[in-house]
């Protein structure tokens, strides 16, 4: 039972998700319900990120969102438009050319029969943005040295790269067709911290000039506190906590993102040795059944996953809190 | 001293492509010992995949040039080694997990048949016995279900499960050494630390050395008895964690040091170091780190930097350290993890002249 969310006043919606389900081979042995009922708006221009831990089902929010998996119930809008309702060739193209993602995986998801310049060009052939060969030279040079690959290497297969070169292209791939809204998926996690910090830059200069909207899928806590408005975390298929990015990382309230955010790893050498990290009891979030549990409002814009009887808990741990704090 | 297992010297590599040779790597030396953890980590595209795939010897075998160096296992050079000797060693002594998991997972089979199978091959295990023995495994590595998982195909993972499913397979045959090929990135930092432990486990007790090539700086601090930094095909310094951490010779270091996130940074931008990496495709005279280093000298851009000494275990590539060098202000993020060395180590370390015997990778 998940509670409607109240949209925020001024703020235009771009994409609403509304119990969304993904189960994986229902009825069968090996049934896994990927995604288990979760609800979130995302407003544009904002850059919401979300984290969880490996299998939490990210990915395959991701891709349920881009429509790459079809949905087991539960509606998605896009723009006001049902996905599932895009049919005809046309409409899936102009979703397609609007809402892009930059895959996990940066070997797999490059087809490496083809050179970096033609995989590039086809899109931007496929989506009218270049129609002459020299705009096609030109713009994918341009590409590259944003991403910050030599332009030279354009001749070149994807197996002939390294990890964070593949991941570049995909992200140039993506940003090709300069779409609207991109769904970025650990798309930093092959570069080194320099790299990162320019990618980084360069998707929030991205976001200043064209309001551009990202779902910023992440494991690496700071990286994602530093470039989200705000952050989901995701368990289970279940989304446990929402809240804006400081807000969450200054008054944790579930207990999974209070044992998430003691697991970081501190850059800092010695305060890293002495790090405690502060353990999860998963049966926190399963509830029995006939309880209804959902994302309830603790405060303004903060959303915990919780029962009914849980909230007034929440609510009071949330103002020892910020009394802490002052 | 710990015994070194692996020793890599002036290890050169090239690739033929259709614009011209690509120096990949470029005179890389490294000893490894004996149970340590030597972390490799520098810019991307630097030649750390191509350097440690070139130990198993799995680099493409059309376009691969290895222009000079050895590698010395156990007495002999691997880069010499007839390839009937090599399957001996490839996967059984020396085990690789490699940065795309997809692409080295075989998608036709389940996944707990492929840890058994290279169970089979390495350990003489009856075949039930194997299969028992790779779910253990799933297990440790931290997937759910594992008796489940294990019949699962590479595709109905996630891609951090999958990574794992990796880590399984390499460590399937208690090989002497494991290479870590960004083991991690995928991962959430609580499997990663699972996944560290059990690998610092394991380390115990085979006494197994390891390379982890991470850009993970955290994990770094985390795992490494030593960091080797690369740039542009070279290893550009070297020494303890503690040493490239917190007294950093190098300015790509400092760079490097400098682009690291933490939890409590709020700049508008972050930091990351100007400029682009150097076209393999031909080389620039001098330090290939000049054209972007803002503290680089005149000689910087004519000559290649030797290594100098910093410490027994510390040496850096760079003019800087030279005695005749003029002295220069680091960042001050620099200037602060050089107080907080000295605190720990009390006396300031007195930098070393031009020591002749490392210096053979910067000829
Ligand atoms: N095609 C599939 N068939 C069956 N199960 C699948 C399939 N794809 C994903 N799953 C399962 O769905 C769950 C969620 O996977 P997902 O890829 O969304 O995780 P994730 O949060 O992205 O994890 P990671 O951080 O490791 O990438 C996992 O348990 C996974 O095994
Ligand atoms: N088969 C190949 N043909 C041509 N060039 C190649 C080939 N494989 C790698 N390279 C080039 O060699 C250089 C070193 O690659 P390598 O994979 O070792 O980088 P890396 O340090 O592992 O980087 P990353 O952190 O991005 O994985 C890169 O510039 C890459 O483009
Ligand atoms: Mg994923
Ligand atoms: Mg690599």
């Amino acid at each position: 039972m998940t509670q409607v969310l109240p949209a925020q006043e001024n703020r235009e919606v771009v994409l609403k998700i509304r119990g969304l389900k993904k189960v994986f081979n229902p009825g069968k042995k090996g049934e896994v319900r990927a995604i288990d009922n979760i609800s979130f708006d995302i407003y544009k221009g904002e850059t919401l990120g979300l984290v969880g831990e490996s299998g939490s089902g990210k990915s395959t929010t991701g891709r349920s969102i881009i429509k790459l998996e079809s949905i087991t119930s539960g509606e998605v809008t896009y723009k006001g438009q049902d996905i599932s309702k895009l049919n005809n060739k046309q409409e899936v193209l102009k979703f397609r050319k609007s809402m892009q993602m930059i895959f996990q995986d940066p070997f797999a998801s490059l087809n490496p029969r083809i050179p970096v310049k033609t995989i590039i060009g086809d899109a931007l052939r496929l989506h009218k943005i270049c129609s002459t060969d020299a705009e096609v030279t030109q713009r994918v040079n341009e590409l590259l040295d944003i991403v910050g690959i030599n332009r030279s290497y354009a001749n070149r297969y994807p197996t002939e790269f390294s990890g964070g070169q593949c991941q570049r292209i995909g992200i140039a791939r993506a940003l090709c067709v300069q779409p609207d809204f991109i769904i970025a998926d650990e798309c930093l996690s092959a570069l080194d911290v320099s790299i990162q910090a320019q990618i980084v830059n360069l998707l929030i200069k991205l976001r200043k000039e064209r309001a551009i909207t990202y779902l910023f899928i992440a494991h690496d806590l700071s990286m994602v506190k530093y470039i989200s408005d705000r952050i989901a975390v995701m368990k289970d298929g279940k989304i446990l906590e929402l809240a804006d990015a400081d807000e969450l990382y200054n008054r944790p309230l579930h207990p999974y993102t209070i044992s998430l955010l003691s697991a970081s790893p501190l850059t800092d050498l010695h305060k890293e040795k002495q790090r405690k990290r502060i353990d999860y009891d998963t049966s926190t979030h399963k509830y029995p059944e006939g309880t209804v549990a959902g994302m309830y409002e603790i405060l303004p814009g903060h959303w915990v996953y919780c029962s009914a009887a849980e909230v007034l808990k929440y609510q009071q741990q949330a103002l020892s809190a910020s009394d802490m704090g002052n | 001293m710990k015994e070194t297992i692996l020793s890599v010297k002036d290890l050169t590599i090239s690739f033929q492509t259709l614009d011209g040779k690509v120096c990949a790597v470029q005179g890389v030396t490294f000893d490894l010992k004996k149970g340590e953890t030597l972390a490799i980590v520098g810019e991307s595209g630097s030649g750390k995949s191509v350097s440690v795939k070139a130990i198993n010897r799995v680099l493409p075998q059309g376009n691969t040039l290895y222009e000079k160096g050895e590698i010395l296992y156990n007495g002999c050079n691997l880069l010499e080694l007839p390839e009937k000797e090599m399957q001996k060693i490839r996967g059984k002594k020396i085990a690789m997990i490699f940065q795309d998991p997809m692409t080295s997972l075989n998608p036709t089979m389940t996944v707990g048949k492929q840890i058994a199978e290279s169970i089979v091959k390495h350990q003489k295990l009856s075949e039930t016995e194997a299969m028992k023995e790779a779910v253990n495994l799933i297990d440790l590595v931290g997937i759910r279900n594992p008796e489940e998982s294990s019949k699962n195909y590479p595709h109905q993972f996630s891609g951090g499960m999958r990574q794992r499913v990796m880590i399984a397979l390499s460590l399937a045959c208690k090989p002497e050494i494991l290479i870590a090929d960004e083991p991690t990135t995928a991962l959430d930092v609580t499997i990663q630390a699972q996944i560290l432990d059990l690998i610092d486990e394991l380390k115990e007790k085979l006494n197994m050395s390891v390379i982890f090539i991470t850009h993970d700086l955290g994990v770094v601090a985390h795992v490494a008895d030593r960091v080797a930094v690369m740039y542009a095909g070279r290893i550009i310094e070297v020494g303890t964690a503690e040493e490239v951490f917190y007294y950093p010779q190098h300015p790509y270091t400092w760079g490097l040091i400098c682009s690291m996130p933490s939890l409590d940074t709020e700049d508008e931008n972050l930091y990351s170091i100007p400029g682009a990496p150097p076209n393999l495709l031909n080389m620039p005279k001098g330090d290939a780190f000049a054209q972007r280093n803002a503290y680089a000298l005149q000689i910087d851009f004519e000559e290649k930097p030797p290594f100098f000494k910093v410490s027994d275990s510390h040496y850096a590539a760079t003019w800087l350290l030279h005695p005749d060098a003029p002295k220069v202000i680091p960042p001050e993020e620099i200037l602060r993890r050089y107080k907080t060395f000295k605190s720990f180590n009390k006396k300031e370390k007195e930098v070393d002249v031009y020591d002749a015997s490392i210096a053979c990778a910067g000829e």
